[in-house]
């Protein structure tokens, strides 16, 4: 089968795309022929993901945490009906919990096992996430890990590792970022990046 | 199983390497991989359990050097061969040979929206209380089955303290294999990393392990 790289020289950790273009293609039309798959259902779902499924959900969540205290217990209680209180429910996002960075502790998500993470609030998750080295090294070397997104913590700082065994799905709470009093909901979730949900990052500085 | 997805703790893969600005998908064919997976669930012969089972059961050195959703796309073509809804030789000839056996059950577009936002949550209510309780010290028991399990090996043999009780949850073990769900009493397990690894002070690790998964202490 011919390999033709050349339009595709940046990293993705992969290096098969016309074989998996064709395979995909074949597999695709013999489901389509069976009636088993309607292709508009397909575009609906890659639809989905690309415009109404992503991390902005997830800041709107924490923006609103930040801001709303009768949320922040809400969302500390029963995390699944908070968020479906502002209409995320759904494929990996059943069964919620939010994880509150505070005072001397942060909290860090990964799933060693495969590639568990919160859908609903967060979109799909990033290649790094499900791939080996984030895989491996987190539950082990978690500070080794933050530092190399750049996050560095005093050393007094204890890190939870949350390895999401089950179809528990968590979402991490930054701490709201000093210079901010008084700043509304909207505001404040353009502070709230994907990574500082899934806890390899803190909520960006004013 | 101790399969080559059960990562915690190995060492060698190098950086993570987070890529700046990166795309939702690299190649169309993972869009679409993405959207035939979801709509091949939808056809209702196997559950997330089974298709995380045959995603393990990837050649270990296949499932550490393909992407994620070639990881996906593999497996999805065993599942199908599995449950006779597809053949090797059409998949190689790119045509059906015979029709599906399930057509109506096929996703369509307006039961995308429903489907996605419904989700397959995975809590059940039992009559049985949790054996264990909050605070208590327990073991993760030595368990090495061939079939599923979601016992990451690095916790295997190490005590951790019960931090919360997470209600009744389908067992994955049994649910992969068309054993059936068999809920059992969920509960978050707090352990010291410097125990588990010996180095390493201040961190914690937190895993969800059902109630067979655990002894107490």
């Amino acid at each position: 089968m011919p390999h033709d790289h050349d339009q595709h020289d940046h990293d993705h950790h992969d290096n098969d795309l016309d074989e998996m273009t064709a395979l995909t293609r074949a597999l695709e039309t013999v489901l389509v022929e069976k009636g088993l798959v309607d292709p508009a259902a397909v575009d609906a779902i890659i639809e989905t993901y690309s415009n109404d499924v992503g991390p902005r959900n997830g800041a709107s969540v924490v923006a609103r945490a930040w801001t709303d205290p009768v949320f922040a217990d809400f969302l500390a209680t029963d995390a699944t009906a908070a968020i479906a209180s502002m209409g995320f429910t759904g494929r990996q996002g059943e069964h919620m919990r939010a994880l509150f960075n505070g005072a001397g502790v942060h909290n860090l998500v990964v799933c060693t096992l495969c590639s568990c993470y919160p859908w609903t609030v967060l979109g799909l998750p990033p290649v790094w996430y499900k791939s080996p080295p984030y895989r491996s090294r987190s539950v082990r070397d978690p500070r080794g890990v933050l530092a190399e997104f750049g996050t560095v913590l005093p050393e007094e700082t204890e890190i939870r590792v949350w390895d999401s065994t089950a179809e528990l799905r968590y979402l991490v709470i930054p701490e709201r970022p000093a210079g901010t009093e008084g700043w509304d909901a909207e505001r404040l979730a353009a502070l709230v990046s994907r990574d500082a949900m899934i806890g390899t990052a803190l909520a960006d500085a004013p | 199983m101790n399969g080559p997805h059960d990562l915690g703790g190995r060492m060698g893969f190098g950086p993570i390497a987070p890529e700046a600005d990166e795309p939702l998908f690299h190649a169309e064919w993972e869009a679409r991989a993405l959207g035939i997976v979801l709509c091949c669930g939808a056809l209702g012969y196997w559950t997330i359990d089974e298709s995380r089972h045959a995603r393990e059961s990837i050649a270990p050195a296949d499932y550490l050097r393909f992407s994620y959703y070639r990881i996906w796309l593999t497996a999805l073509i065993e599942l199908l061969q599995r449950h006779g809804e597809l053949t090797a030789r059409e998949l190689v000839d790119g045509h059906a040979l015979t029709p599906g056996k399930r057509p109506e059950k096929c996703l369509h577009t307006q039961d995308v929206a429903g489907v996605l936002s419904k989700g397959s949550p995975t809590r059940r209510m039992v009559e049985v209380a949790p054996r264990l309780g909050i605070g208590a010290r327990v073991r993760v028991r030595n368990l090495q089955p061939t079939g599923h399990i979601r016992v990451p090996g690095y916790l295997r043999g190490h005590v951790g303290v019960i931090e919360s009780l997470c209600g009744a949850h389908v067992f994955p073990d049994s649910n992969a294999v068309h054993q059936g769900e068999q809920p059992q009493h969920l509960y978050t397990v707090a352990f010291d990393g410097a125990q588990v690894w010996g180095q390493g002070e201040g961190v914690s690790i937190r895993a969800d392990l059902w109630e067979s998964y655990l002894e107490a202490v």
